[in-house]
């Protein structure tokens, strides 16, 4: 690993105790995230994406049981680290950013108090200094007027306005990492957009590693230097954005990609493509492919066995069994039709 | 209407990974059978109500006969005195007490249900009116529910019950007038939640009326709050009642109310303490398992389930 | 007004529109705070639009510009307080809700909410026949179940509960209940917006076939461009309770003439790796619409305004193939 890391995660799981047995949320996941990298987690509701990020953050349910090879910060054994210690960590070193600005702001505090909040709590200076490099943030994530809108309370901001106070909350500490959870699926459109820019433009300004969990491929696409696909706890595939989506070898990204209308590409009013089935429970032993139940190229060798994550080239893995070929002929002959 | 098309029977075949999710009704079921308190309240209650139900059976003697020559004849259980004639003794008539109890068992229930449940429609329907309508009707009940709350409860049910006199007609809607409040209180602010759902608006466009609106489609979500509240409404009636009872000014002698037994046990309480102790160990038991089904069905109807 | 409708090209221009909006408009009063007096809120103003039979008309824009008080205005719900709304040429408000109802059925964003947790799948689609007193218990039974299967419901299901369903299930729910009443006109909004993707194509594919075979007329709220794209004839744009373009949705798509809807395109992200961020620049987020800008409402957010789009407000005028309502086009 290079000193760029930001963070490694090996082999995490995460299993949860619910009383029909033991739910695996996720399985053998590895990542790792550079500096002013933007690592995109990209999947459907219950596909383990929001775990994984509340198991990086160390706030999983009291029932979840965490195992890893490896989850380092900066180099920084987070497996060993005591619950005080992960505190003073998270909003300084790891910022985070959720999806209901609404209900992460705190409704009865003025904006400025939170923000000075964090950097006071975490040592960085006193309330002037606070004060400074809150309106200074405010400023950068393009808010007219700072030193008004400081005293202002959580509810007289639009949403809009509010995610880009996360965003200015998260950086008070300049954290080497930034989790994104959902960011802009609670706003409209034009915000969306907007509110992305500035995410990532402040990111590779403060150079901090990003990881941002969707499930809008466009939202993907457009932001993601890295993108993970998770399925049912794993990762299915892993490339650079432009892998993933020009050239997908998994059958459930190729699915997801046919599933969504694109506008100048899908034909207005065609049938879209689907993916059949349901997704699997997790409880109790998982043996073979995940996804055989919804997938077209299913043979029995998939319904048994672990399936282990392909290499094709360095950050550029796939679990399936089909070959990388097999895949390409099978799937754009699909992706075609 | 066009034949349903071949490709959307594919739904049909039942999936690999489909596992099998349990109803409401089922899930109710389950916790049920593994609740410990549900399951103990829940029989002691039955108990006394087979007792109460089947007295005129079961009782060994009419509990108003007289027999003045068998006056306080101890329990069984006493050694010197007791006699299987009167298992549980009898009172200063000679009446036989096991029999009083059970037919107190009568009053005690059914003052103790039809109070909670004449209340629980009140409240309700008061409570489901505010929360659903909002504006000025919902500032009218909040209104009728904060005089409510002002008034000393316990006195204006004295003084109610000494003008209407002690019959259990009268007693029973006395104390449903005391305890409607509560329910009021939280069908209310349950409709408010339910009333923005979706579900209520398709309804509504559907030209579905009020009534049906709340009958149908907000009750059955506010049932489960509604029983719990009864429940233990139910276990404070029953003790309300035995009080005014004691008090003399709830059923009238010579009706075995077992607020009555104690009242009339109390100058022998020294010499006779079954007298007291029979009674007042039946309000006891009777009140606590109604107390421990209630919790259970708190617990078992919650949305979550607890632990 | 009404003339001009007709003039850009709706195909049967003749035949009387499955709904059509003259000059709606609804107005709520609001009080802020104690004591203060109330004020107008004005949700939707001046709304006027048609749709023809078997057509998808989308009405899109972001939250807050009108749409849920104009669906809810569709389907009966509220009244409007200006202009009025006709269905099959007759205005709604001389009929009763339940004459509506059965022309008109909305489908909603949420299947957890549009769904009673408390009442069977066969409970919740026979509703609307239980209200309107149609058929016996068995004949009821038998409609249900042909309407499943019409929306791909497995009959094993007919007896669960809305908890044991997935979230396309359950959507699929909620359309057989407003089907069932054979509706001409479906209001949905947002239908597919609280799915996962791969759940949201079979439930839009799945409107595609129903509009096909029933002949149904969709108004399809969305924000979902692409979404709106795929599926509508003809699209509604609002901003601030106001109409502000109006046209065929291939006009609209190709050619989107008010800065607000150009806006509104860019900033669709459509999965092309290849291509960065937009950039929009629309600053602002949505203003008060308890005070208004002057002159045209989205003056102070458009790249393009001049000094008279501040002072006075532009109407909605014919400009070739649509309806629009900017100081650009004459």
């Amino acid at each position: 690993m290079s000193s760029n890391t930001v963070l490694e995660v090996e082999n995490l799981s995460v299993d949860i105790t619910v009383p029909a047995g033991t739910l695996h949320a996720v399985s053998n996941l590895s990542l790792q995230v550079d500096k002013g990298e933007t690592l995109c987690i990209v999947g459907e509701s219950g596909c383990g994406k929001s775990i994984t990020s509340l198991a990086i953050m160390n706030l999983l349910p009291r029932k979840a049981i965490l195992t890893a090879d490896k989850l380092t910060l900066e180099n920084r054994d987070l497996l060993t680290l005591s619950e005080t210690d992960f505190a003073t960590l998270r909003g300084d070193r790891i910022g985070m950013i959720f999806q209901d600005p609404m209900t992460s702001l705190n409704p009865v505090f003025r904006i400025g108090d939170q923000l000075e909040e964090v950097y006071i709590q975490h040592g960085k200076g006193g309330r002037k200094e606070a004060r400074e490099r809150a309106e200074f943030l405010l400023e950068r994530v393009g808010i007219v007027a700072p030193t008004e809108r400081l005293s202002q309370y959580p509810h007289q901001l639009s949403g809009g306005l509010r995610q880009r106070m996360m965003i200015a909350m998260t950086l008070m500490c300049d954290p080497a990492l930034i989790i994104a959870d959902e960011p802009t699926t609670a706003l409209d459109v034009t915000m969306q957009a907007q509110t992305l820019n500035l995410l990532r433009s402040l990111q590779k300004e403060f150079n901090a590693g990003l990881i941002l969990i969707t499930h809008d491929l466009g939202v993907v696409a457009r932001m993601a230097d890295r993108v993970m696909v998770m399925y049912a706890g794993r990762a299915v595939e892993t490339g650079t954005a432009e892998e993933v989506f020009d050239m997908p070898t998994h059958p459930y990204t190729q699915g997801l990609i046919d599933c969504i209308p694109v506008p100048g590409r899908t034909e207005p009013g065609s049938k879209l493509g689907s993916i059949p089935g349901i997704v699997p429970a997790l409880v109790g032993d998982l043996d073979g492919c995940m996804f055989r139940n919804r997938c077209d190229h299913v043979s029995d060798a998939c319904r048994s066995g672990d399936i282990t994550l392909t290499e094709i080239s360095a950050g550029r893995a796939y679990r399936c069994l089909l070959s990388p070929e097999e895949s390409k002929n099978k799937l754009s002959v699909e992706g075609a039709a | 209407m066009p034949d349903a098309i071949q490709r959307r029977d594919l739904e049909d075949q039942v999936d690999e990974f489909e596992i099998a999710v349990p109803s409401p009704p089922e899930l109710m079921k389950r916790r049920a059978k593994s609740h410990r308190g549900f399951i103990i309240g829940g029989s002691v209650v039955l108990f006394f109500l087979a007792v109460a139900v089947f007295a005129p059976v079961l009782a060994p003697y009419d509990p108003y006969d007289q027999d003045l020559t068998n006056r306080l004849v101890p329990p069984v259980w006493d050694a010197a005195k007791g006699t299987w004639d009167h298992p549980f003794g009898t009172d200063a008539l000679g009446r036989d007490y096991l029999s009083r109890l059970m037919f107190g068992a009568q009053i005690s229930l059914m003052i103790g249900f039809f109070a909670a449940a004449v209340s629980a429609v009140v409240g309700s329907c008061i409570g489901m009116i505010g929360g659903y309508f909002g504006g000025r009707v919902d500032n009218f009940i909040m209104y009728l529910i904060n005089v409510k709350l002002a008034l000393p409860g316990l006195l204006v049910a004295l003084s109610l019950v000494s003008v209407f006199g002690g019959s259990i007609l009268a007693l029973i809607l006395i104390l449903s007038f005391l305890f409607w409040d509560r329910y009021a209180v939280v069908t209310r602010s349950v409709t408010q939640q339910i009333r923005v759902n979706d579900y209520i608006t398709a309804a509504q466009a559907l030209g579905t009326s009020r009534t049906r609106i709340i009958i149908g489609e907000v009750l059955p979500n506010v049932m489960n709050q509604i029983i719990v509240i009864a429940s233990l409404e139910m276990a404070v009636a029953i003790i309300v009642e035995a009080a005014l009872s004691f008090l003399g000014l709830g059923v009238q002698p010579p009706t075995p109310s077992w607020g009555l037994l104690l009242s009339e046990g109390r100058s022998y309480m020294f010499f006779m303490p079954y007298l007291i102790n029979f009674p007042g160990l039946a309000i006891f038991f009777l009140v606590i398992s109604i107390n421990m089904m209630g919790d259970g069905i708190r617990d078992i109807t919650a949305p979550e389930g607890r632990n | 007004m009404n003339q001009l409708m007709g003039q850009f090209g709706h195909p049967d221009r003749d035949a009387i529109p499955a709904l059509e909006c003259r000059n709606v408009g609804r107005t709520f009063m609001i009080k802020k705070g104690l004591f203060a007096e109330k004020q107008p809120l004005k949700a939707v103003q001046d709304v006027s639009l048609q749709v023809n039979r078997g057509e998808v008309l989308a009405i899109v824009g972001e939250s807050g510009c009108g749409k849920t008080t104009l669906a809810k205005m569709l389907l009966g719900l509220l009244e409007p307080t200006t202009g009025e709304i006709l269905l099959d040429g007759e205005p709604i408000n001389s009929v009763s809700i339940k004459d509506i109802a059965k022309k008109v059925q909305p489908v909603f964003q949420d299947p957890y909410s549009s769904l009673n947790p408390r009442k069977t799948i066969e409970q919740i689609i026979s509703l609307p026949l239980k209200v309107h007193e149609i058929g016996s218990k068995e004949s009821r039974r038998a409609r249900v179940e042909e309407y499943m299967r019409l929306v791909g419901l497995p009959k094993r299901l007919i007896h669960s509960y809305p908890n044991q369903l997935s979230g396309g299930q359950r959507q699929r729910v909620a359309i057989a209940r407003a089907l069932i009443m054979e509706p001409k006109i479906v209001v949905c909004d947002e239908p597919t917006s609280a799915l996962d993707v791969s759940v949201q194509a079979h439930i839009l594919n799945l409107l595609q076939d129903l509009r096909e075979e029933l002949n149904l007329t969709y108004a399809f709220i969305s924000h979902n461009l692409a979404v709106v794209e795929h599926l509508a004839d003809w699209v509604a744009v609002m901003y601030l309770g106001r109409l502000i373009e109006f046209g065929k949705a291939a006009d609209i798509f190709n050619n989107p003439k008010h800065p607000y809807t150009r806006a509104l395109l860019d900033s669709v992200l459509t999965p092309d790796a290849s291509l960065g961020l937009p950039e929009i620049t629309l600053g602002r987020g949505l203003p008060n619409p308890l005070a208004p800008p002057s002159g045209c409402y989205f003056h102070p957010r458009c790249p393009e305004a001049s000094d008279q789009c501040s002072a006075e407000p532009p109407a909605l005028i014919e400009n070739e193939d649509r309806l629009i309502e900017c100081h650009l086009y004459k």
